[in-house]
């Protein structure tokens, strides 16, 4: 099961490059296609909340290749650095 | 034996004085949201382009970036200073917010000042709304018994569905009685009636106000305090420490990110669905919603109370995969309800009227043709079509206004409360169980902070964005009503992959470190 995790820590660093390739590409496309300010701020909001959560998703495969989730902390004490 | 009976008794309390303050918190947030329209047109005009952009400012920025926002800065301070102060100021500002927000005189009376004020009003909301969730689960999960805290907590989980009915529900009641007569109340409600709920909030935010006062800082906080155990900087120890950073993703990718999109698009999306895309009378679109969540929400509690006999994991999990493989036959099955082309029409019964009313200073006139059609099961379709008639012969309107309105049958209008009450027991089983959850991955001295941002994310960001999504891919592949559920069912499938190969399903014993 631990494999199975890390091999899809893979998966997640690449999910995060891609997620932002296409939001970026789409909202380039749409303010194109309709260049007025509801476009632009609707498509600004879009990629300013994304892209740091595609960002996580990337460290959370990181940590998953890593092994940080083959075992999960039993107590806080294991949390507590 | 009367130690276990007070104990109940105490725990009742703290559940309700909770949960009053969330439901009211709830109901503030949505009434800006359900009246959206009338506001827009009290506040910002579309004709004045810095007041529409002030209008798409206040429905983002405060929905979604701002709630986040809220979770660390009220988040960091329930950490610091104890959770009960907390969400008691979060409940004043959200209160004192949305009372403002009712008082506030429109863009006619005082110009660019009053889109401005609602902005900053608006923005106040969302932050008091990112900070309250929290506190409220965390207080009453760390008065819980340790075998019943995902019942317990689930009462909280409660609130928010039944917030949006009641803020429904004044919305409606007061629609239809500032006159006798039906349309006159309408318009009346749109002119000065649409005050009446938020005004109406600060009577419940006083009695909420008073109930939180007499309320005692939660005891595993309190120890902690007289310890000096307290976290210094809560938001480095939750975000900037691995073994913590660690677990807020995971609960982020593998639990709310997917409960986010399902509650969204089972309440709101299903929602504007019903009514925008299936045309559904603006009444019966809202009381379809109003019954299926009067049926549904006994299930929080049902699904809080299983999870802490069977875990958490696995019934997030079957909530999240039960949406993603019937949300496109549900949807389809509410467009079909709708769908005239399935019904045989009373052709002899058809009424059209038309009316030609001159416009002022030209030659043309408004043609406006309101057609009811009615069908063998009893629906009825009204469509009213408006058109210029110009005086030059040659000159046609190139695109007629066409409004289409539905008014369903009694058994297609039960049909549509049977199919929203299905997508909200899954709302249910995502959503009951996740506050004992979130409660038990995190230490603490540090839970409020970090269990408020992935909540926060993964409901403001990820879910309230649902309905704007979904309806703007409907927009971009315009030959598929159904695409826009694609949003929610490619979140919900990587936060399901997430959640089964990286949750545990062990309920933890002991909060109380």
């Amino acid at each position: 099961m631990n494999t199975v995790k890390r091999i899809g820590g893979i998966l997640w660093i690449i999910a995060g490059p891609l997620a932002i390739y296409y939001l970026v590409k789409t909202a380039l496309s749409e303010i194109n296609k309709k260049p007025v300010i509801d476009t632009k701020i609707q498509w600004a909001v879009f990629v300013i909340v994304f892209i740091p959560i595609a960002i996580g998703i990337m460290i959370f495969g990181y940590y998953a290749i890593k092994g940080e989730y083959d075992h999960l902390p039993e107590s806080s004490s294991e949390i507590a650095d | 034996m009367n130690q276990p009976t007070n104990e109940f008794q105490s725990i009742r309390r703290i559940i309700a004085a909770s949960s009053v303050g969330t439901l009211i918190e709830w109901y503030d947030f949505y009434i800006f949201g359900s009246l959206a329209p009338v506001i827009a047109s009290q506040f910002f005009p579309k004709t004045n382009p810095t007041a529409a952009l002030l209008s798409t400012l206040a429905t983002f920025a405060a929905g979604f970036i701002v709630r986040p926002f809220g979770a660390l800065v009220f988040g960091r301070l329930g950490d610091l200073i104890g959770r009960k102060y907390t969400f008691l100021l979060t409940l004043i500002i959200m209160g004192s917010s949305t009372f403002a927000i009712g008082l506030v005189p429109g863009y006619s009376t005082i110009g660019f000042a009053a889109p401005i004020i609602v902005l900053v009003l608006r923005l106040l909301q969302g932050l008091a709304l990112g900070g309250e969730y929290g506190g409220a689960a965390t207080y009453v999960a760390e008065h819980a018994p340790p075998k019943r805290r995902g019942f317990f907590t689930s009462w909280i989980q409660t609130t928010a569905t039944l917030g949006l009915f009641l803020s429904l529900g004044i919305i409606l009641i007061t629609r239809h009685s500032l006159d006798a007569d039906r349309a006159k109340s309408i318009v009346k409600f749109n002119d000065w009636g649409w005050r009446i709920p938020f005004l109406v909030s600060i009577f419940l935010v006083i009695v909420s106000v008073y109930i939180r006062l007499k309320m005692k800082e939660s005891p595993l906080y309190a120890k902690l305090k007289t310890e000096g155990k307290t976290s210094v900087n809560p938001l480095k120890e939750s975000f900037t420490h691995r073994s913590n950073l660690k677990m807020v993703l995971l609960a982020l990718f593998g639990a709310t990110m997917g409960q986010g999109v399902v509650w969204y698009t089972g309440q709101f999306y299903a929602q504007s669905f019903i009514e925008n895309v299936c045309k559904v009378d603006f009444d019966q679109s809202r009381t379809i919603l109003l019954w299926a969540i009067l049926f549904s929400t006994p299930f929080f509690v049902v699904f809080g109370n299983w999870s802490d006999k069977a875990g958490r994991k696995w019934i997030m999990m079957l909530g999240m995969l039960l949406a993603i493989a019937t949300y496109r036959p549900l949807f389809g099955k509410l467009l079909s309800i709708t769908n005239e082309k399935n019904k045989i029409e009373l052709a002899d019964k058809k009424q059209i009227n038309t009316t030609i009313t001159p416009i002022l200073k030209t030659e043309n006139s408004l043609r406006t043709s309101n057609a009811m059609h009615f069908f063998n099961n009893g629906m009825v379709m009204t469509e009213v079509k408006t058109d210029t008639v110009y005086a030059d012969v040659n000159k046609t309107t190139l695109k007629p206004d066409v409004k289409v309105t539905k008014l369903l049958s009694r058994s297609d209008y039960w049909m549509m409360v049977g199919i929203v009450f299905i997508m909200i027991i899954y709302v249910t089983m995502v959503y009951g169980p996740i506050a004992a959850f979130l409660v038990e991955i995190f230490p603490t001295k540090i839970r409020y902070t970090s269990m408020s941002l992935p909540y926060h994310i993964g409901n403001g960001i990820f879910g309230g964005l649902t309905p704007f999504i979904a309806t703007l891919l409907t927009t971009i592949y315009i030959n598929d009503k159904l695409v826009g559920l694609f949003y929610p069912m490619i979140v919900a499938g990587v936060c399901l992959s997430i959640g089964v190969l990286y949750l545990k399903n062990k309920i933890d014993p002991d909060v109380n470190d």
